[in-house]
């Protein structure tokens, strides 16, 4: 609104930039974001902090938001992105600093579906929890899925659908995993 | 009024159109993320038999076997040349069932999303989206459609770019969007949105509605709501036969035969004129429907609470349309400029 104060985020204190981050995360804010995730740092604050407190604490308002019906796809891909932005920044960080490590995760969309809005808040959900991720985009078959389980040996395999033409492909999947013994590894 | 469709709207009450596309054709041996639309040209008798099916168990309008047939989705199959010539001979394939069924039936020509996101969220342009729309609909025209069928559309951007299409193809067509998220569609658009908007369109289609979503309560309740506005135009109602289930390696829909009939009762009664199926509906879903439709009286419009009654209760607490002023708000440390 043109008649309220504009806000300095150099200003605010670290509880008021945080809750000011959950407030641009949810408009969908990406050089807020990025302004706010630099401060915060350059105050000396961990890049896990930062991560978790003002991106990942943002997210799951959006997150929640969107489960009761207040927000829809267009705005959630706004945060993400916004999101994104921030991950951007902190994510060499994080590396340098020995931030936690919950393990390795695999994800991508089945074979014939094209749909990967779910997928890709997943995996930034996922890499924003402290997890690597590999996305394998969009489109992917049997062996693609394998070829990736070989080479990365992660922790976790995520897939995504939205057809009926396209679900049961995750079975398709899980099912050579069996019967190549991988599921036990 | 010189298409099959509107021809037959003037003449009856009300119009069957099928049910499920996908369904059936897993249930012939489709694999998991194949392209339906390659067996236009691989096995166009089991999409005659997919027609047939429909025909034979009472539908005034089927749908094409065309659904992905967009370049966009064809594409995952390194297939994006063939976007005329598969939705050409899908089209042609059901011209021919259409024309031997020895009654009046409407070949929908259906155009389903092209799964891309519209800038500025996505890459989708406005002009790339009726390129790819125009080239299926000439292809569904060249094999003889009646209309084109746009369907389980989300954002209101494709919705109006597949109406120029049509209107660049020269062809009617009906198109109905997917309310899925909370009453809404995925993108947010609500029933009474909806049915503002298609007015608002320099070609307005023939009908519109809703098809797919979260089963058959959830859908009437998306119904209900065009009805409200008091929309003149003709209401399809296409609602899934319930809610997926995976049973011994393949998806199960929930929904039995006599629930759909139930399902079709309501919809005729809260103002439907097309009422079909989407997933999960089988022919004999559609025999139960026709012959319900045929023989129960027309009752009143249903309320909320006589859908939750015979169909089961809904998937969130309201659609999202009306006064929506008492919701919660989250507190906020007030708006940027």
């Amino acid at each position: 609104m043109a008649d309220e104060d504009e806000i300095i985020l150099a200003d605010l204190s670290d509880d008021e930039l945080v809750l000011q981050m959950h407030d641009d995360l949810y408009d969908g804010l990406k050089e807020e974001i990025e302004e706010a995730v630099n401060l915060l740092i350059a105050r000396g604050w961990t890049p896990y902090d930062v991560l978790t407190k003002a991106l990942v604490a943002g997210m799951t308002i959006v997150g929640a938001d969107f489960r009761d019906g207040i927000l829809f796809v267009p705005e959630v891909l706004l945060a993400a992105n916004a999101m994104k932005a921030g991950m951007f920044i902190l994510k060499p960080l994080l590396v340098e600093t020995g931030a936690p490590r919950m393990g390795k995760m695999v994800i991508g969309t089945v074979k014939g579906d094209i749909h990967d809005i779910g997928k890709n808040l997943v995996a930034m959900m996922m890499e924003g929890a402290g997890f690597e991720v590999l996305d394998l985009g969009i489109n992917n078959s049997v062996e693609k899925y394998l070829d990736a389980l070989e080479r990365e040996q992660p922790d976790i395999l995520g897939m995504s659908a939205l057809l009926t033409t396209t679900m049961p492909y995750m079975k398709v999947v899980i099912d050579t995993m069996k019967e190549k013994g991988m599921r036990e590894d | 009024m010189t298409d099959a469709l509107s021809r037959l709207l003037a003449s009856r009450d009300w119009l069957m159109a099928d049910g499920a596309t996908g369904t059936n054709l897993f249930n012939m041996g489709l694999e998991a993320g194949e392209p339906p639309e390659f067996w236009n040209t691989d096995r166009p008798d089991s999409i005659r038999t997919l027609y047939r099916g429909a025909v034979e168990a009472g539908s005034d309008i089927f749908l094409t076997n065309t659904f992905g047939g967009n370049a966009s989705r064809l594409k995952l199959h390194q297939a994006q040349g063939r976007v005329h010539e598969l939705n050409r001979i899908g089209a042609a394939l059901g011209r021919e069932i259409a024309d031997a069924a020895g009654r009046p039936v409407v070949v929908a020509g259906s155009v389903g999303p092209t799964g891309e996101i519209f800038e500025p969220m996505g890459t989708l342009t406005h002009a790339l989206a009726v390129e790819m729309f125009h080239e299926q609909a000439e292809g569904l025209k060249a094999g003889g459609a009646d209309v084109l069928w746009v369907e389980t559309i989300s954002a209101p951007e494709e919705y109006k770019a597949a109406a120029e299409a049509a209107a660049l193809a020269g062809m009617p067509w009906c198109g109905t969007m997917s309310f899925d998220t909370a009453g809404r569609t995925m993108m947010g658009v609500t029933s009474a949105a909806m049915a503002a908007m298609v007015e608002t369109l320099p070609n307005p289609p023939i009908a519109f509605g809703a098809n797919c979503g979260v089963g058959a309560s959830d859908l009437m309740r998306t119904v209900l709501g065009f009805a409200s506005t008091g929309t003149e135009r003709p209401l399809i109602a296409k609602g899934n036969a319930g809610i997926p289930k995976y049973h011994d390696g393949h998806i199960h829909y929930d929904g039995t035969p006599t629930l759909m009939a139930e399902y079709a009762v309501l919809a005729r009664d809260a103002g439907v004129r097309i009422i079909g199926g989407c997933c999960g509906t089988m022919p004999e879903h559609l025999r139960a429907m026709r012959e319900a439709l045929e023989t129960r009286p027309t009752g009143p419009r249903p309320s909320l609470e006589d859908i939750s009654a015979h169909l089961g209760g809904f998937s969130s607490a309201s659609d999202g349309t009306g006064d929506t002023s008492g919701d919660p708000k989250r507190e906020r440390r007030g708006r940027r400029g």
